[in-house]
């Protein structure tokens, strides 16, 4: 492989990555702090996969739609938390996987109840449209670069909000000690429904700027959640460091299986089973460290 | 005691009916039975985990196709497979992969377990999907069969639907007392011990470690065995056989039955598909196919379920009864 | 005297930058009730999880009949013949209390990977629970669930499970805790007869039953061993006095 190709394998392998932190981070935040795993968390980003295709068709522009798209999701996750997840709080995590998956299954064929099974397409804005030049013969797309800019702006927003401002001490002392910070005159309900939606809203954004690099399809929403799944167990739960670093490992592992060549024995191992190699990395994290990279041991 | 005494009389009536079914039943609703009951067998060999060992897994469907992909592998083209070697086979298969993904996911509990189970059930339908090892996507045909033949006599024919039923159900009633043993034994003891408590186990001296993953291996190697009849009655297997629906449902059965229980797991089975069927039955309504969106009911079912039904379908029977026992009657030991 | 069976070699466990356990160096001997008394936060229930190995020391050895036992599982000790009671009850509440003995008791049998004849059915191990059961006055409770208890039964409880296990050196934390006086002098009386041909390790808070039952008595405070030795010496120090005047009077 030559320097540009690396390059620009090393660049999608790190946008990829930051789509996957995005998407991760809303699933570790509900889980951290809420103590619910929520199976559910993929078929958001589905969703917003979705609403950016028809959004963008209806509205002729990728940016409304993702306004829109957003504030759409942002309803469906506080309607969601409202009605179904608020009960789910004091139960056995057993009880949450299961009501959660219910929810993939209404998700996904709502889905194909209101947009059909088809793939589809969508189109990159005409603003971001253009490549930038790297070397004298490789450019690279700027939306991609965009992309990743706009994954980093919202890792460190995220991180600013819940370490530097007041509703991020709320949401941290609501984590530790529901009932205390009840008592302390917090709406701790008002705020478990904030958290919630902006998990929702996090996952959907991401499948809105995933939609013009990654199409939209039916299954989306699965194959990224398992993918985030194993972000969580390499990087370790609760620890927002180690979902980053686990996400760009992961989407540089992912990037390079998929275009290397692996041949031991006359069998071939890359690029057919590129698919396994995340699981093959978690297996080997697993081994040593079970606790994952960053997570709290016990 | 008494409830104990209800319960048995009730499993006896069910054995009966459904000893007695094929008399009176068509080919449809005897193979319909003959599905339920193999799936009874997979949420059976779930609930071992789940229920009686704490242990919920979200990939339990790893082990029940490979036993599938092994029936498909040992009847190349048109030929048979024998019984009394492939199903053996299949089910050691499913053990060996229960031993190799046991030993890795058990270094882990709670929700990291539930995901970890998950991500290795989808590294083996990748394998799958993604390689030329068995047609890949499209899956492979069964298409006779396996034959039971012992040195040329066969004492039944699993062609005929009718014996293929009556295998199943003479397997499901071993596979039920199996485990009825196995739990009343010294393992089954510890089993439920660390379920309870298992940081208390290791402190009054148990490796609880080894008895999990001998508990993984176990539940396994069953849900091979569901795995192979399955394969072998649709006549079909593809990956989705290993993916996580499957997984899935098999959980929603043993949660949505009673965990815990046996007797849960066999209800859940059965109920659950016939709820699918029923669903998939609805008509056309104001030009929107019902039936073909089955899932979205199935899906609010199980959202309702949750929500009103903390100890599932049994709950509601226990409930009836816990209204009228005293607290002292509650005490078997390990009551579970 | 004998050697000692159990003895701790500058013990050290460290949680961050705090010493929860500095330095500590005991012996612990058979047919001797030794107790470890200190105010909060002293180090006493670190101390019991390191001996138990229910927590992994930062330094120094454990030894168990000459052997470093540092590091090894919970289980391993156990098996070795550390039996541990714990501070907060931590016995199986939905079981019947002949059962959680029972458990305990089946957990010396050379293995439990059997699968086949009922568990029920192995008298030695059901004869080991009455026993156990018996020597704490439970047997009259033996059908009864563990969560219908009350709670000074399921201390009771608790010490009957550690003794099922039959271990030679008995590790009690706070076995006393959250008792009536009733309650507290049976406790004290069933402790008492333990000390017969087993290691006792008391750690209490309750120095009435301190007094009554210890040979000898290790004074923690801040982690560190503040004094060790006789009973009546250490009542009588004036560093301990210091250490610990007003706090211990509050606290019975």
């Amino acid at each position: 492989m030559d320097a540009n190709t690396f390059l620009i394998q090393v660049l999608n392998g790190i946008q990829y990555g930051l789509l996957l932190f995005l998407v991760a981070s809303g699933l570790t935040l509900i889980l951290g702090i809420m103590g619910i795993i929520n199976l559910a968390h993929g078929s958001f980003y589905m969703v917003g996969a979705y609403l950016a295709f028809s959004l963008s068709q209806h509205f002729g522009s990728l940016w409304l739609a993702m306004a829109g798209g957003v504030v759409l999701a942002v309803v469906i996750g506080l309607l969601l938390e409202w009605l179904l997840i608020s009960r789910l709080y004091h139960r056995d995590h057993l009880y949450q996987v299961l009501l959660t998956y219910g929810l993939i299954l209404m998700f996904e064929e709502l889905r194909s109840v209101v947009f059909g099974d088809d793939v589809h397409g969508v189109a990159v804005p005409a603003l971001l449209q253009a490549s930038i030049p790297l070397t004298d013969t490789l450019s690279y797309p700027v939306y991609r670069l965009w992309m990743s800019a706009v994954c980093l702006a919202l890792a460190i927003g995220m991180y600013l909000l819940i370490q530097r401002t007041r509703l991020g001490m709320m949401i941290r002392a609501g984590a530790a000690n529901r009932e205390m910070v009840q008592s302390l005159g917090i709406n701790i309900d008002l705020l478990y429904r904030l958290v919630f939606a902006l998990g929702v809203a996090l996952a959907a954004f991401a499948g809105m700027i995933a939609a013009p690099v990654a199409s939209v399809f039916p299954g989306m929403g699965n194959q990224v959640l398992i993918v985030c799944f194993v972000v969580v167990v390499i990087g370790g739960i609760g620890s927002v460091k180690g979902a980053m670093l686990a996400a760009i490992l992961i989407g540089l592992v992912d990037t390079f299986g998929k275009v290397l060549t692996l041949e031991i024995g006359g069998v071939r191992f890359l690029p057919e089973l590129s698919g396994m190699m995340i699981y093959v990395l978690m297996a080997v994290v697993l081994l040593a460290r079970p606790e994952g990279l960053f997570g709290k041991r016990g | 005691m008494r409830r104990a005494r209800v319960a048995t009389v009730v499993l006896l009536c069910c054995l009966l009916a459904l000893a007695l079914l094929p008399l009176f039943a068509e080919k449809y609703y005897i193979q319909l039975f003959t599905k339920m009951m193999i799936m009874a067998i997979f949420a059976m060999s779930l609930d071992l985990l789940v229920g009686y060992t704490g242990l919920v897994s979200l990939g339990h469907a790893a082990f029940f196709g490979l036993a599938g992909y092994a029936l498909a592998f040992a009847a190349p083209q048109y030929e048979a497979a024998n019984l009394w070697l492939s199903l053996p086979l299949a089910m050691a298969g499913s053990a060996l992969l229960a031993l190799v993904i046991g030993a890795l996911v058990l270094r882990t509990s709670g929700i990291y377990f539930i995901m970890v189970t998950l991500a290795f059930a989808q590294m083996v339908f990748f394998v799958f999907h993604d390689t030329k090892i068995a047609g890949g996507a499209d899956g492979i045909y069964v298409y006779a069969k396996p034959v039971a033949d012992i040195a040329g006599w066969a004492p039944f024919n699993l062609e005929n639907h009718t014996h293929f039923y009556f295998v199943v159900l003479v397997l499901l009633v071993l596979v039920y007392a199996s485990l009825r043993m196995l739990l009343a034994s010294l393992f089954g003891r510890v089993i439920v011990g660390i379920r309870v408590n298992e940081q208390r186990m290791r402190s009054i001296g148990y490796r609880t470690f080894r008895y999990k993953l001998v508990c993984f291996v176990i539940a396994g190697a069953l849900a091979g065995m569901a795995g192979y009849f399955a394969a072998a009655q649709f006549g079909f297997v593809s990956p989705d056989i290993l993916g996580w629906h499957t997984s899935g449902g098999v959980l929603m059965m043993v949660i949505l039955g009673g965990m815990g229980t046996l007797n849960g797991a066999i209800l859940g089975a059965f109920a659950m598909l016939l709820l699918e069927l029923g669903f998939q039955g609805l008509p056309v309504v104001g030009g929107v196919d019902i039936g073909k969106h089955w899932q979205l009911l199935m899906g609010g079912f199980i959202v309702f379920a949750v929500l009103l039904l903390p100890h599932g379908l049994l709950g509601l029977g226990r409930l009836a009864s816990r209204l009228l026992r005293k607290p002292a009657e509650v005490a078997e030991a390990g009551d579970g | 005297m004998a050697e000692a069976v159990l003895r701790t070699e500058r013990l050290t466990k460290n949680f961050g930058g705090l010493a929860a356990v500095n330095d500590v160096s005991l012996e612990f001997f058979t047919d001797q009730i030794h107790a470890v008394i200190g105010p909060n936060g002293a180090g006493k229930t670190t101390l019991a999880s390191l001996l138990s190995g229910d927590l992994a020391s930062t330094s120094g050895r454990i030894l168990l009949d000459g052997e470093d036992i540092a590091g090894l599982p919970a289980d391993r000790i156990s098996q070795r013949g550390v039996g541990r009671s714990y501070q907060k009850t931590n016995i199986f509440l939905p079981f019947s209390v002949f059962e959680n003995c029972r458990l305990a008791a089946q957990s010396r049998l050379p293995s439990s990977m059997r699968f086949i004849r009922p568990a029920l059915r192995y008298d030695d191990v059901s004869r080991q629970a009455q026993r156990a059961l018996a020597e704490v006055g439970l047997e009259h409770r033996a059908g009864v669930p563990a969560a219908s208890l009350s709670h000074g039964e399921q201390r009771q409880l608790e010490i009957a499970m550690t003794l099922a296990t039959r271990p030679r050196i008995l590790l009690l934390d706070e076995p006393l805790a959250g008792m009536g006086s009733d309650e507290s002098a049976r406790m004290v009386e069933l402790l008492r007869g333990l000390k017969q041909a087993h290691a006792v390790i008391l750690v209490e808070h309750d120095m009435d039953a301190v007094f009554a039952l210890a040979d000898r008595l290790t004074v923690m405070v801040n982690g560190s061993v503040l004094e060790s030795g006789f009973p009546e010496l250490i009542r009588a120090s004036a560093a301990v006095q210091e250490a610990y005047l007003g706090v211990e009077e509050l606290a019975t």
